[in-house]
């Protein structure tokens, strides 16, 4: 493992595509946009003054399906767009390490996304000006989240090597975002059960970020939720290398 | 310098690139000629490790293209077809990036940047965004992207294809300039590009090498000059081709 030549890459596509998100209305778009419609469901679709409990729960709730939109957004264009300006063959040409390549793009995804949720401070604020809060609680939940939103953007940012289009990526990576946080869904796990038997269900529950969410928003950390997300993860990042990679064989 | 063994690559049925072999010295500036589709484009990519060869390989300055990737990919400058560029970036941003990529420290980058901004007398669009620039110095941001690593070999695809004449003139100079201390391949369908920036000329057709003469040698087989011998270059390979 060449690990100065994977740093050097890490930092050089973090930094490139870092300037490509605040250069363009992009990075300041979504944030705004995200902030809102977490903002009105968990205000609005949650009551979040009518239960009156010092509790965040409401505005977690929303995480994992908000990140199914939002996270492939961020991510969709990351490798597409340079599939489609030709500057994919430019980065091919360079002494590059890929893997580095791969994840210093979604870490620069991920650090936006880090950005929104931090933004969302007020709401931690709001709870403890309604109550004793569980503070410690509330930070292992935030963390989760944010370890959950690399897994769905990793998803985002693997599609969006495969095609030139930002927004077919976005269309596809939703999509596969949906399958997978709506397997822990009680109407979908239900449905399976009813219909496979209540292990089938269980082990489609197993494979959803919202049932490996859930656990966090107890405020458990639960390490094999943990493991789920970075694993995931990985797996997307393997994924994405290999498809960037592919295209040194010719098939465009 | 810069090495070519019995290189090959097919799409499909489609043969691009066949059996291509020549070297290149220091000082050379190689006019590589061939109709659209000829195969130049696919040589360059797989000279530059964007595009695995299916046998063959490619030897940049003692560094194999194939088993020695990235340290090859050191050896080189590239300028793919149509110079794709960030265009939302600045010309100085952009070249910060390209050395980051060849993992040059903060003042070696620096420097390299500072280099290569005179090279290529874009000092003037420095901080403009690189989509608001004129095709001419957009090209020029390109082949400024090619030397930051100070490669000994450079490849140029196409560099001069959709300038009007000022602006070819002014990447000719860039590549005279250049010229004296590296080798250099050019690829172009250009005729008049020849004489004007090349010491030698190898033109393919169908992916295979047809001539490898300098421009003097090959413009005096025919009276027609460059443009006559060019033509039948082409057409005696088709014919053969049947
Ligand atoms: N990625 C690709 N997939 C399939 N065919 C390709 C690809 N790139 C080039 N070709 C084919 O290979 C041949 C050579 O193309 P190219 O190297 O681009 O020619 P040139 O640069 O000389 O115009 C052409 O027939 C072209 O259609
Ligand atoms: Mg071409």
């Amino acid at each position: 493992m060449d690990w100065t030549g994977t740093m050097a890459s890490i930092k050089a596509a973090w930094r490139r595509e870092i300037s490509a998100y605040f250069a363009t209305p992009l990075a300041y778009v979504f944030i705004a946009i995200f902030l809102l419609v977490l903002g009105i469901f968990t205000w609005d679709l949650s009551r979040f003054f009518d239960t009156g409990a010092a509790d965040l729960g409401p505005f977690f709730y929303w995480h994992p399906w908000l990140f199914m939109m939002f996270m492939p957004a961020l991510a969709m264009r990351l490798w597409a767009e340079e599939t489609n300006s030709g500057t994919a063959e430019l980065l091919l040409s360079l002494p590059v390490n890929l893997p580095g390549l791969v994840i210093g793009k979604l870490l620069a995804a991920w650090s936006v996304a880090a950005f929104a949720l931090i933004l969302t401070f007020p709401w931690w604020i709001t709870v403890n000006i309604l109550g004793p809060a569980d503070n410690a609680a509330i930070a292992l939940t935030y963390f989760v989240s944010l370890i959950m939103a690399g897994a769905y953007l990793a998803i985002g940012a693997a599609v969006s090597a495969l095609t030139r289009s930002a927004v077919l990526a976005f269309v596809i990576g939703v999509l596969i975002a949906f399958i997978l946080t709506a397997a822990g869904w009680p109407l979908v796990s239900g449905a399976v059960a009813d219909w496979l038997g209540p292990s089938a269900g269980d082990a489609v529950a197993q494979f959803s970020f919202l049932t490996h969410f859930e656990t966090a928003q107890r405020g458990v950390l639960e390490l094999r939720g943990l493991f789920f997300f970075l694993g995931f993860t990985t797996l997307c990042i393997a994924l994405n290398t290999l498809f960037v990679a592919q295209r040194r064989a010719g098939a465009q | 310098m810069l090495e070519l063994k019995n290189l090959n690559k097919a799409f499909g049925d489609n043969v691009a690139v066949s059996a291509l072999t020549f070297s290149l010295q220091k000082g050379e500036v190689l006019g590589f000629l061939g109709q659209n589709g000829a195969g130049k484009s696919t040589t360059m990519r797989m000279i530059s490790g964007v595009l695995e060869p299916d046998s063959g390989d490619a030897v940049l300055n003692g560094h194999s293209i194939v088993s020695e990737r990235r340290e090859a990919q050191s050896q080189i400058g590239y300028l793919p077809e149509g110079a794709p560029l960030y265009r939302d970036m600045t010309p100085l941003a952009f070249l910060r990036f390209i050395a980051d990529t060849h993992g040059l420290n903060r003042s070696g980058r620096n420097d390299a940047v500072d280099r290569v901004i005179a090279d290529a007398r874009i000092a003037d669009v420095a901080n403009q965004s690189i989509g608001s620039l004129s095709k001419g110095y957009r090209r020029r941001v390109g082949l400024a992207a090619a030397l930051v690593n100070d490669p000994p070999i450079l490849l140029l695809d196409e560099p001069t294809d959709g300038l009007d004449p000022i602006q070819k003139r002014a990447v000719r100079a860039l590549v005279a300039r250049m010229a004296p201390t590296k080798a250099i391949v050019i690829s172009t369908h250009t005729l008049e590009e020849v004489p004007a920036m090349c010491s030698r000329v190898l033109v393919i057709n169908n992916g295979m090498m047809v001539a490898d003469d300098t421009p003097q040698a090959l413009e005096n087989r025919k009276p027609g000059g460059l443009e006559e011998v060019f033509i039948s270059l082409a057409n005696s390979h088709e014919a053969g081709a049947k």
